[in-house]
């Protein structure tokens, strides 16, 4: 792809000694670095921990619906199990995710920069995030709050019990980090590309980092607003929300959910972004229809921003906006289908190398259909009306959260680690984990979709002894699938060890982050990237390709 | 004159250094416009909601503070592009002088709101005080639309006037024939005066036929 093939030659001493992981080990180095590298580093890190935080919350409550009586834990003490897990995987784990991992480490390296536009900004808002999540830990240390991570109003304000003002602030806060994340990809973006490196030759992964930056940046304010107001009437009586005095509770479902909708492509499109990276890298294919997946991801977020309506169909809108919003959240399945048929046109007569993270991708794939399917039905209104606030909705969007964009989380982390970290990981257990994962996955949560069908209402922990056997399945997969998260954990931290050394570029990708070394040089690149080629320029005719060898 | 302006990691240009600080700065206004669009947004919900009611709660405003601060709030736009464009020609005296009387412009705004608020103190309107009593449940409901907006308002222009201020003693800003920083704060700043030119209507001028 580029014309900076020479850092391929170094000798692996030379890279060690040059490496960003080595330019200095105290502290400060880390703490005060404004190096776009060891950030996406702090946030992994980060990330990961709030990740367990919201796992055990998850576990509490799997536990708890083994069986029909409430045994584990109190309906008050159930009622701050969901309401942690949802706030802490929707605002500390799953917006941050990708964009704050993979996102920094790789739009500069994909894009021939030496940094972000604005590296301290990048820097302060990890620590944004990081104040925000220590607000979050106090909550949690506190006793947590029964609000649910949806903050309804009358409820938040003026019924909910717990630490709702310290909760609703830590949100709050965490918004300030991803607008100025936007912020950061979308002028580094525009203003930092190598030369030669025109838009229609960008990674779709800085695509769709591209789209996501547009939705932080338009959408995150509305719910700082929002959770303000929300703020203004708890503390200070001073709302627009409350019904007594004429306000009206659905316009905070509105302001709420203008952000939130958009706030589930903030997961999922970074995850495209990385499907189309590991999709055209295992096949050693261009991908199929380039424009038509950029476009898929410009189309996803504007869309996104018109569909907030199908959460409240049975919250009193009017049948009028319904129809329309029902109407325009079908229409989001096209690009996303785009996507999936794409990508599988891709792999098709693809010289297809069979590699953990290819097993993470196709697992994405079964996830993301089965999660899009049901979010159509989901979008018409006479099903919806049946199956709203059920099991089925928190299958649905887990298969697209979780099945979605943690599946693509590890196909990422286990294609790039051995970029980040200059080490190879056991290539036989990151399959097997990536087989445990989607196993565990469907294991966990199709019983859910049975459950939400038949009538299981979501928030409760007492149900009919009919639908006991579901719910133990369910509780059966988790622990399949903590098995499946945990084992990352082990194996890839041993390989930072023991792992053999990655060479520049293991997978025989194209993007200008496999030009560099394992792991990058300080400032990315020895000497400026030329880019003279689209991004997924393969070779025609691989070696070992079934068709012409 | 130095025109050269500090060069950050990872420009090679000043010229492309100073379009990414441009850049930034529009995507940061379009996501205040949002921020505000919510409020507007609920504002127009309670307007539609109760017509009659919002227009009688809109007419016991301070109609003419209101508009005397529309008009000082234009003026003090005003003086922010001249900064912009004195800077731009090397008069950096008059650029000076400029932000200082867009500075000295804001404080005259907040003067006149404090005022408008010390008379609703007095008349017992401000919810949730002690002496706070209304004629009726939507009156309250329209004084707390009113004190989240012009608060979250004064919010960025108390921000916008410290910016200006740094802009006006920071030597190197008023020297740069570029006005980077300059160019910059008064795009931050006309934003405040935008978002006010949007609240007077809704607000103030909702009620004033009657």
């Amino acid at each position: 792809m580029s014309a900076a093939a020479i850092d391929l030659e170094r000798e692996p001493e030379d890279v060690e000694r040059t490496s960003y992981l080595r330019a200095g080990y105290s502290l400060r180095s880390w703490f005060f670095t404004t190096d776009h590298k060891r950030i996406a580093i702090l946030y992994l890190v980060s990330i990961t921990f709030f990740f367990a935080i919201g796992g055990v919350a998850a576990a509490l409550i799997r536990l708890d619906l083994l069986t029909p009586a409430p045994d584990l834990l109190s309906n008050d003490g159930y009622n701050r199990a969901f309401s942690l897990h949802g706030i802490i995987m929707v605002w500390f784990f799953l917006i941050p995710s990708i964009p704050n991992t993979f996102g920094n480490f790789l739009v500069p390296l994909m894009i021939g920069a030496r940094d972000l536009a604005f590296p301290r900004l990048n820097l302060l808002s990890w620590y944004i995030y990081i104040f925000a999540g220590l607000l979050t830990l106090a909550v949690v240390l506190g006793g947590g709050v029964d609000t649910g991570w949806t903050f309804y109003t009358p409820l938040t304000t003026m019924y909910a019990n717990g630490m709702v003002v310290l909760a609703v602030a830590a949100v709050f806060i965490s918004g300030f980090s991803t607008i100025l994340t936007g912020l950061n990809f979308i002028v580094t973006i525009h203003k930092l590309r190598a030369p030669g490196l025109t838009w229609s030759r960008l990674p779709l992964f800085i695509w769709s980092h591209y789209a996501v930056s547009l939705i932080f940046v338009l959408a995150t304010p509305v719910l700082a607003l929002t959770l303000l107001l929300l703020l203004a009437e708890r503390v200070f009586g001073i709302g627009v929300f409350d019904p007594s005095l004429g306000g009206d509770p659905l316009l905070f479902q509105h302001l709420f959910w203008f952000y939130s909708h958009p706030a589930v492509y903030i997961m999922v499109l970074p995850a495209l972004g990385v499907m189309s990276e590991l999709i055209t890298s295992a096949a050693h294919k261009q991908i199929f229809g380039y424009w038509f997946v950029a476009y898929a991801s410009i189309a996803i977020a504007v869309i996104g921003f018109l569909v907030w309506g199908h959460h409240m169909f049975v919250a009193g809108q009017s049948l009028y906006a319904s129809t329309v919003f029902s109407f325009l959240s079908l229409a989001v399945a096209v690009p996303s289908a785009i996507k999936v048929f794409n990508w599988t046109a891709t792999l098709y007569k693809g010289d297809i190398d069979i590699s953990a993270p290819l097993l993470f991708a196709m697992g994405f794939i079964v996830l993301f259909v089965a999660g899009g399917l049901t979010g159509l039905m989901l979008a018409m209104l006479a099903i919806d009306v049946h199956v709203h606030d059920t099991y089925f909705v928190v299958a649905h969007f887990h298969y697209i959260m979780v099945g979605g964009t943690v599946t693509a989380f590890f196909g990422a982390l286990h294609y790039w680690w051995p970029k980040i970290t200059g080490r190879m990981y056991n290539e036989m257990l990151a399959r097997i984990a990536a087989i445990t994962i989607l196993v565990g996955f469907n294991l966990t949560f199709f019983p859910q979709f049975m459950l939400g069908y038949e009538g299981m209402p979501r928030r409760y922990h007492v149900y009919p002894q009919a639908f006991q056997v579901l719910q133990v399945l369910s509780s059966a997969g988790a622990g399949l699938l903590a098995v499946g998260y945990l084992m990352p954990l082990f194996y890839l931290l041993w390989s930072l060890f023991r792992g053999a050394r990655a060479p520049a570029n293991p997978w025989g990708a194209t993007g200008l982050e496999w030009t560099t070394s394992s792991p990058p040089p300080k400032h990315n690149f020895t000497e400026q990237p030329v880019v003279v080629r689209g991004p997924y320029h393969y070779p025609l005719k691989h070696p070992s390709s079934r068709d012409h060898g | 004159m130095a025109e050269q302006r500090e060069l950050h990691e990872p420009f090679h240009q000043p010229e492309r250094q100073a379009e990414a600080d441009r850049l930034g700065m529009l995507v940061f206004l379009g996501s205040e416009a949002m921020l505000f669009g919510g409020i507007f947004a609920a504002a127009l919900a309670l307007r539609f909601l109760h017509p009659q009611e919002f227009v009688s709660a809109s007419s016991h405003m301070k109609l003419w503070h209101g508009t005397l601060n529309t008009a000082v709030l234009l003026t003090s736009s005003l003086m922010a592009a001249i900064a912009v464009e004195a800077a731009r020609s090397g008069r950096r005296r008059s650029a000076g002088r400029a932000l200082w009387g867009a500075v000295a412009s804001a404080l005259v705004f907040l003067a006149v709101k404090a005022h408008e608020y010390w008379l609703e103190y007095r008349e017992g309107v401000i919810p949730g005080l002690p002496n706070a009593h209304f004629t009726s449940g939507f009156e309250q409901l329209f004084m707390n639309l009113y004190f989240a907006a012009t608060g979250l308002h004064a919010l960025h222009l108390v921000v916008g006037m410290v910016l200006l201020g740094i802009a006006a003693i920071n030597r190197r800003a008023r020297e740069d024939r570029r006005a980077v920083l300059i160019g910059n704060v008064a795009l931050y700043w006309h934003l405040v005066d935008l978002v006010w030119i949007f609240l007077y209507p809704t607000i103030y001028l909702a009620g004033a036929g009657e």
